[in-house]
């Protein structure tokens, strides 16, 4: 469960769990999170919470919403993101992503499903404290309303759920590698294996691919009668980890493989 | 009707890096022009029986079906085209089947699966479609989602709440509001799309769009469009050195040559009288 953390001049003042789908701030007493400061518009701002994510948005505040030293309207709120009204601070953690349970259970798919969550089948299953806002998104409140919850191993710990591993680019092996041409034309030149596949030789006659992988280098034969040869050796057509100052043939052409510094 | 040569079909499928079992399925007829790819879920193995038995049920009905029926024409009785009644019938079959199943046996409870499935025909392919498996195309060197997820996460970026970047980052990426098997009617996205020869088309399961970026998805398809087992083999390998977190299912479908559906006078006149 995600929370706030109120606080001014380094002292913080209480904590607040984001239990509803809506926790509205502002100066009025009504306001879920009263700050009592004439630098706060009386609606000043809100939080939506739709199961793990939580938004900010504000309400057309005179002083106006700032995160992390950006002013705001919307905004996607990420573990400890500092919201600023005033002299005042409210830090969003969200514990979701200290959580101790595995990561993978929490991968798995699950169904939400519209319309009032039947009983019928018995699945050991217990629906998610599913709360969507029915302003912000009117497609997904009508969705999750009956979210039910799909895997066992996920029902009932959604309080501790761990965040589901955000996009990463493939971690680049720790060297740089590059290819020189021994031979042919071009022979001197230096190419750069920057990408994550590279393709050498000539389409329709023999084309050899170099991926970088986390583990190295390696190269593959895609497609020709020939197969490429590494160090005098012809390949299969399985991939072969490449070493520095390997010596590929391909197409008629020479070139040496070789680790940068 | 065969469109055998037309259509070069390449598959991989593997259980990633972190989970013990495959809970995807895939089937494909290259000569029929079908190819199908499910994504199951809920506990044990029931996710490999539900995506199992939808790929099966509609694999092994399709290829008889289409020995009689033609997909390029209109259904008399329902005024659909027969690719379409098709798709629609089989899948209402298969949801039906996981749906009994997982209301009579107790270990089947809950179980579900995504779907997506391509018919090839007639210079065209219908795409039927349940949940947050995907369909890309590329074209021209450039890489294009042709499916839009049923998911929680696609309508918070329909509804304006949350941007496809900050949706890398949300953690409420794997709630699907479609699927198969979960109640006893479904309704799958239906489309129709013009194909080109040298058009290579992509069915995964988010076990792949979650780790593997579309600009790296986009190049692997260029690269090594010519050699169409290796490429799969290699999304599924870039999959895994991101992470593998979920299991990751690769279909890819090369079109060849066109494969316009016969009209013959004679073929025409036939239908006519049927």
């Amino acid at each position: 469960m995600a929370k706030l953390i109120l606080s001014m001049d380094n002292l913080v003042l209480k904590e607040i769990a984001l239990t509803k789908e809506r926790t509205t701030i502002g100066r009025k007493p009504h306001n879920d999170i009263q700050i009592d400061n004439l630098a706060v518009s009386g609606e000043h701002a809100v939080i939506v919470t739709i199961l793990q994510d939580s938004f900010l948005e504000d309400l057309g505040s005179t002083n106006g919403t700032v995160v992390n030293g950006q002013p705001i309207k919307k905004h996607f709120l990420q573990n400890s993101d500092i919201i600023e009204l005033g002299k005042y601070k409210l830090k969003y953690v969200n514990e979701a992503v200290t959580g101790q349970a595995k990561a993978a259970d929490f991968e798995k798919t699950m169904v939400l499903r519209p319309g009032p969550a039947r009983s019928a089948a018995p699945a050991p299953v217990a629906p998610p404290a599913a709360v969507v806002p029915p302003v912000a998104a009117p497609v997904a409140a009508a969705a999750a309303a009956g979210a039910k919850n799909f895997s066992d191993t996920v029902a009932g710990q959604s309080a501790t759920a761990p965040p589901v591993a955000p996009f990463k680019a493939a971690p680049a092996p720790q060297k740089n590698a590059a290819l020189q041409l021994l031979s042919g034309a071009n022979a001197g030149k230096e190419l750069d294996l920057t990408k994550p596949l590279t393709t050498l030789g000539k389409p329709g006659v023999q084309v050899a691919v170099i991926t970088r992988r986390p583990q190295g280098f390696f190269i593959t034969h895609v497609e020709g009668a020939s197969f490429p040869v590494v160090n005098g050796k012809t390949l299969d057509a399985q991939a072969h980890s490449l070493n520095d100052h390997d010596v590929i043939e391909l197409a008629g052409v020479k070139m040496e493989f070789f680790l940068k510094t | 009707m065969t469109l055998s040569g037309a259509l070069e079909v390449a598959s991989c499928t593997d259980p990633g890096m972190v989970r013990s079992h495959n809970e995807d399925s895939i089937a494909s007829d290259g000569d029929q022009g079908l190819v199908v790819l499910a994504d199951g879920m809920g506990g044990y193995n029931a996710g490999e029986v539900a995506s199992g038995m939808a790929t099966t049920v509609i694999i092994t009905e399709l290829q008889q079906l289409l020995v009689k029926r033609l997909p390029y024409e209109i259904d008399a009785h329902s005024g659909q085209l027969v690719a379409h009644q098709l798709l629609h019938e089989q899948i209402a079959k298969a949801n039906t089947s996981i749906y009994q199943a997982a209301q009579s046996q107790p270990q089947y409870a809950g179980m579900g699966t995504t779907l997506v499935v391509a018919l090839f025909y007639d210079n065209k392919m219908t795409v039927a479609h349940i949940g947050d498996s995907r369909l890309y195309r590329l074209r021209g060197g450039e890489l294009r989602q042709v499916t839009k997820d049923h998911s929680l996460l696609q309508e918070q970026i329909d509804s304006g709440v949350i941007t496809p970047q900050q949706a890398r980052q949300s953690q409420n990426k794997n709630l699907v509001t479609r699927a198969l098997g979960i109640d006893p009617i479904v309704e799958a996205e239906i489309h129709d799309y013009d194909t080109k020869p040298e058009d290579i088309y992509l069915l995964c399961s988010d076990g792949l769009c979650d780790m593997v970026s579309d600009d790296d998805i986009g190049l692997a398809l260029q690269t090594l469009s010519s050699n169409l087992k290796l490429c799969a083999q290699h999304l599924v390998q870039t999959a895994n050195d991101n992470g593998g977190r979920d299991n990751i299912s690769v279909i890819l479908v090369r079109v060849l040559r066109d494969y316009p559906a016969p009209r013959s006078i004679v073929g025409k006149m036939m239908s006519w009288f049927k």
